[in-house]
């Protein structure tokens, strides 16, 4: 069903591949320094091309997070370099930086972080204001199936709800990248998959490149491409020749 | 701060890393109750130094209780005041004014002679030798004179000084310069403050006085000490019909003697300013420690139920944070306290440079420390108290779950319309305020309180402004105020206006009376005038020119709210001074007065009524001022004048006064006004940082900029600022109002008006102090950790 694939080791400037979202080479993220000092990343070569759905999985602190950080623009590497077609990341300033993250990525995290002020649907507006060129407001709420409960404020829906109009916050600029952060860590087995559905058809439907990061192993049948992470390393990267769908999967 | 001491208990360890960690905020709310305590221990260490000075001061010297000033009495009266009832001891003495004659300096000076028997043991008013020694009975030329005024001139034991008395020349030896309880504040006549180069007090011996002022075998002033339990008003009258046929002006007690007067007036003030700052000041800083323990504890649930889960028990979980609120407010009483002592050590100084102490300390006052540690840790502790209960009744399984979303709702009404119109980070804004309006109240009626001090400062700026502008320029455009010594004929001014450089003179005559309504009597004097006055003028409330004409009396609305007298009704009056006619005078006017209590007549009415025609007891002169210096000289050789009074040198001395004494207040005042200010809206904003930290960070990761979130942010504190502008206005409104009244005295009116510039003050301070603490919580949202809002809860 899977079969390994070798990264390539070499050194030297890094040849930039078309048809890549991201590229990495040596790639490296140090926290603290001196004997204290904890590296988070350590030489990480990877590439992931346009309109893949790529599941990170690792143990606690394998690393996994960070690379997620560093691709998602709100983190800094140390060393190496990390391109976003063909843009250096690792080389913007601040100020470029946050203008990525408004255009290009898309975040879904684990706890949702909705704001709690703002209902479901002003919840996506607020993305969609700042963002280029967004869709409408109610059609990503029913890409997601939360039409019904737009006028609804965070603390009057459920977890599952919460995280679903958080992935249609994340889709309605239109993201050319979809960054998940365990999106079903806080969520039952049920609810869980019901989100990991969303993702696969949003994947499927606009074509965005989307990385998950999970502790579910099962997750990683869905994925066009797995990354096993272990001390800051990648261990192995699989393609998956055949995906299954997310209604498939269970934990 | 990464190493701390081992034998720590863990709590406390935990108690001062937290301190560590919110310094700004824990250091904010430590000035705010510091300015509160500081301000207490100020004023209430300055009124117990100044009253117990003054007691000492007073019983030491033997301050009198009584004067009764006559125009002669023969000295064996003095053995029928001794025998009234109450009498303690009784000192007949003789007392005048003269003008002494600098010759550096072109305008005579006006200066009290007072007799003084150098050998009496324990006399009445008795005088403390700063330098040189005691004048001697036998030599009539030796003179003690006031130190404040010898420090002016550099005069001292040695030197001659020459006093017009009574028309006459005369030349002294000062041996000795002396300061009196009776003369603590000295004002030069017709001034308002005092200027120890303008007057000058002496003490001569009593053969000497007596014969400059043809006062042989009698006295012009009967000093008394009562004894104990003494009737003074029974007193006072016995002594008015006692002295009546000897020319008595009215006798009076101690409170009512200038000195003394001023200085009660001066206690009662300091007193008020503490009873009005101190509250606010600590209000401010119940509800800072309020809102930061109450965050406290709500970002600590998990940590509160872990620890409660290890064992710990509720007692020291609560100990555990009013520990914490007690280390503020103990840093804020001590800092307050040191505070305090520093500024009541430097006001005691400016106190020394107005009234004539002898000895002036500021006595750290322990009383006030104690008293002020209750406070804070009563402060503290109501600000804990609610807060602190919540935690400690969390059970631990509650206490480690993550509290619910914060619940919201739309705005209602007109709400929900303008909503509509808002982008998103707008709307959180305007959802935040309305979801914690109590929060949000709160920290308006605190920028309000911080603004309103302001307000009321600036306010109290503009009355002593509008004051010093009625006075001088409105109601006295004078140059000059020429005194005589008695009423004189007005073929005086003539002499006067023959003076090269006069350029106008305007006559007066002010008599002593006593004004009568009905039982309520009252000692004060009518001030007769032209009957179209140009230097000197009675002006009402809008400043317009009173018309005084006819037979009738026009009074100041202090005078006519004392005698309990209105518009029509009559007055009335028993002249103290020639032939003592007891009067009856219609009430033609009442005016506003901002300077003592006034009642005018027409010049001509009351030398009528008095039949005493074409009498004058001074005039106000403009002179030309190339020539100011020639005319002053010309002015030291008229006999009879008792005193000459340059009105732009009052002008200055008060202004000088003002900037000096209140000024230095007023700065300390404004600076504590910032300080709660800026205190109460870091805190606010430090604490919406605190909250919203994780909002705020999924905010930057979805792609909003430093500035965008800071608007999140930011845009609150901004508007709770904006609305604390017209609350803060409303406050300053409300405080002035009540301390103008209650700053107002018999001696001075403060005027209640309300210059728009007060309120622009106020507001230029919130912003600034918004800008500020806004600044430097933007700098924490530009150091947000954008991973953080990926992580688990806070």
């Amino acid at each position: 069903m899977t079969q390994p694939v070798t990264t390539d080791q070499s050194s030297g400037a890094l040849e930039k591949k078309p048809g890549l979202a991201f590229q990495t080479q040596g790639l490296s993220k140090v926290y603290g320094s001196g004997p204290a000092a904890v590296h988070a990343l350590r030489g990480v070569d990877l590439e992931i091309p346009n309109g893949e759905l790529a599941v990170l999985l690792g143990a606690s602190g394998s690393g996994k997070s960070t690379l997620l950080n560093i691709l998602g623009g709100i983190d800094r590497a140390s060393g190496g370099t990390a391109y976003f077609r063909g843009d250096d990341l690792t080389a913007m300033n601040d100020k470029a930086l946050t203008a990525y993250r408004r255009r290009h990525v898309g975040f879904v995290f684990q706890f949702y972080n909705l704001m709690p002020s703002l209902t479901a649907h002003e919840n996506v507006d607020l993305v969609a204001e700042i963002a280029p060129n967004p869709m409408p407001t109610m059609e990503a709420l029913t890409l997601v199936g939360l039409k019904e409960r737009a006028s609804h404020f965070p603390s009057e829906l459920s977890g599952g709800e919460q995280q679903r109009v958080a992935i249609a916050r994340a889709v309605a600029k239109n993201p050319t990248v979809l960054f998940c952060d365990e999106p079903t860590g806080a969520l039952d087995s049920k609810t869980g998959v019901g989100v990991l559905k969303v993702l696969q058809n949003l994947n499927n439907e606009l074509g965005t490149t989307t990385l998950v990061i999970t502790h579910a192993a099962a997750t990683a049948a869905m994925a066009d491409r797995v990354i096993h992470f272990a001390d800051g390393q990648i261990r192995e990267v699989v393609v998956n020749e055949h995906k299954i769908s997310a209604e498939e999967i269970s934990w | 701060m990464k190493k701390l001491p081992l034998h720590l208990a863990p709590l406390d360890r935990k108690l001062v890393r937290d301190l560590w960690r919110i310094k700004g905020q824990a250091l904010a709310i430590i000035f705010v109750i510091a300015s509160g305590i500081a301000l207490l221990v100020m004023s209430r260490g300055m009124i117990l130094s100044l009253e117990e000075t003054m007691r000492a001061y007073y019983d030491r010297y033997r301050f009198a209780d009584i004067y009764a000033p006559v125009k002669r009495a023969p000295d064996n009266l003095l053995a029928d005041i001794r025998a009234l009832d109450g009498v303690a001891d009784v000192k007949g003495r003789v007392q005048g004014g003269g003008l002494i004659d600098l010759p550096e300096v072109a305008a005579p000076i006006s200066a009290q002679i007072v007799s003084f028997d150098p050998d009496a043991p324990a006399p009445i008013n008795g005088v403390y030798l700063a330098e040189g020694r005691m004048i001697d009975a036998t030599h009539g030329d030796e003179v003690l004179l006031l130190e404040s005024f010898a420090r002016e001139y550099d005069l001292g034991p040695g030197d001659t000084i020459s006093i017009t008395m009574n028309g006459a020349q005369h030349e002294f030896d000062i041996v000795g310069l002396a300061l009196s309880p009776e003369f603590i504040y000295t004002i030069p006549p017709g001034e308002f403050v005092p200027d120890p180069s303008r007057f000058a007090i002496l003490w001569a011996g009593e053969e000497a006085l007596e014969a400059a002022y043809d006062l042989d075998g009698a006295f012009n002033q009967a000093v008394l000490k009562t004894s104990r339990g003494a009737d003074e008003q029974q007193l006072i009258d016995a002594l008015d019909r006692l002295l009546a046929p000897y020319g008595a002006v009215g006798a009076y007690a101690r409170e009512d003697q200038i000195s003394n007067k001023f200085l009660v007036e001066e206690l009662k003030q300091l007193d008020t300013m503490g009873r009005v700052m101190t509250p606010i000041f600590l209000g401010v800083s119940i509800f800072l420690l309020n809102i930061v323990i109450t965050r406290l504890v709500q970002t600590e649930r998990e940590q509160i139920g872990l620890v409660k889960a290890f064992g710990y028990s509720d007692a020291d979980v609560g100990a555990h944070y009013l520990k914490f609120t007690g280390v503020i407010a103990i840093g804020g009483a001590l800092v307050g306290w040191a505070g305090g002592q520093w500024l009541g050590r430097g006001m005691a100084g400016l106190y020394q440079e107005y009234y004539q102490f002898p000895f002036l300390v500021f006595v750290p006052e322990f009383s006030t420390l104690a008293l002020s540690l209750v406070i804070c840790i009563a402060a503290a502790g109501l600000g804990a108290f609610v807060a602190v209960r919540s935690a400690v009744n969390l059970s631990p399984a509650v206490a480690m779950r993550p509290p619910a979303p914060p619940k919201y709702g739309q705005g209602a009404g007109v709400m929900r319309w303008f909503e509509r119109v808002l982008d998103q980070p707008s709307r959180m804004i305007l959802r935040r305020i309305a979801r914690q309006p109590g929060r949000a109240a709160l920290t308006v009626i605190g920028i309000g309180a911080a603004m309103g001090l302001t307000v009321m400062m600036r306010f109290n700026v503009n009355a002593t402004d509008y004051m010093l502008d009625v006075s001088f320029n409105v109601v006295d455009r004078s140059d000059v105020l020429v005194t005589f010594v008695e009423p004189l004929s007005d073929k005086t001014l003539f002499e006067l206006e023959s003076i090269d450089g006069v350029t106008y003179v305007e006559p007066f005559r002010s008599s002593p009376v006593m004004f009568s309504n009905e039982r309520i009597e009252y000692l004060g004097s009518i001030t007769g005038m032209p009957d179209d006055p140009i230097l000197n003028r009675a002006v009402d409330s809008n400043l317009n020119t009173v018309d005084i004409r006819g037979e009738g009396i026009v009074l100041s609305e202090q005078l006519a709210e004392i005698l309990e007298i209105s518009l029509g009704e009559t007055l009335s009056v028993e002249v103290r001074e020639g032939r003592r006619p007891d009067l009856e005078i219609p009430v033609v006017g009442i005016v506003e007065a901002l300077i003592g209590t006034p009642a005018y007549m027409t010049l001509d009415a009351l030398n009528r009524q008095l039949f005493e025609p074409q009498r004058v007891t001074g005039a106000y002169l403009k002179i030309d001022p190339l020539q100011s210096d020639a005319v002053y000289n010309e002015l030291k050789d008229i006999p009879l004048v008792a005193g000459v009074s340059l009105r732009r040198e009052s002008y200055q001395k008060f202004d000088e006064m003002i900037e000096e004494g209140m000024g230095t207040f007023r700065t300390t005042m404004m600076i504590f006004s910032i300080v709660i200010a800026a205190g109460v809206v870091y805190n606010g904003a430090r604490i919406a940082f605190m909250e919203r930290q994780r909002d705020l960070a999924s905010l930057r990761v979805l792609g909003f900029t430093k500035i965008e979130t800071g608007y999140v942010l930011l845009g609150e504190l901004v508007i709770l600022a904006l609305l604390a502008i017209p609350v803060g206005s409303f406050f300053g409104y409300l405080i002035w109002s009540y301390l103008a009244g209650a700053l107002s005295t018999e001696l001075y009116q403060i005027p209640t008006i309300f210059r728009e510039d007060g309120f622009g003050h106020g507001a230029i301070i919130v912003l600034v102090s918004t800008a500020v603490a806004g600044a430097l919580v933007m700098r924490d949202v530009a150091k947000i950790d954008m991973a953080t809002a990926l992580k688990a809860r806070d």
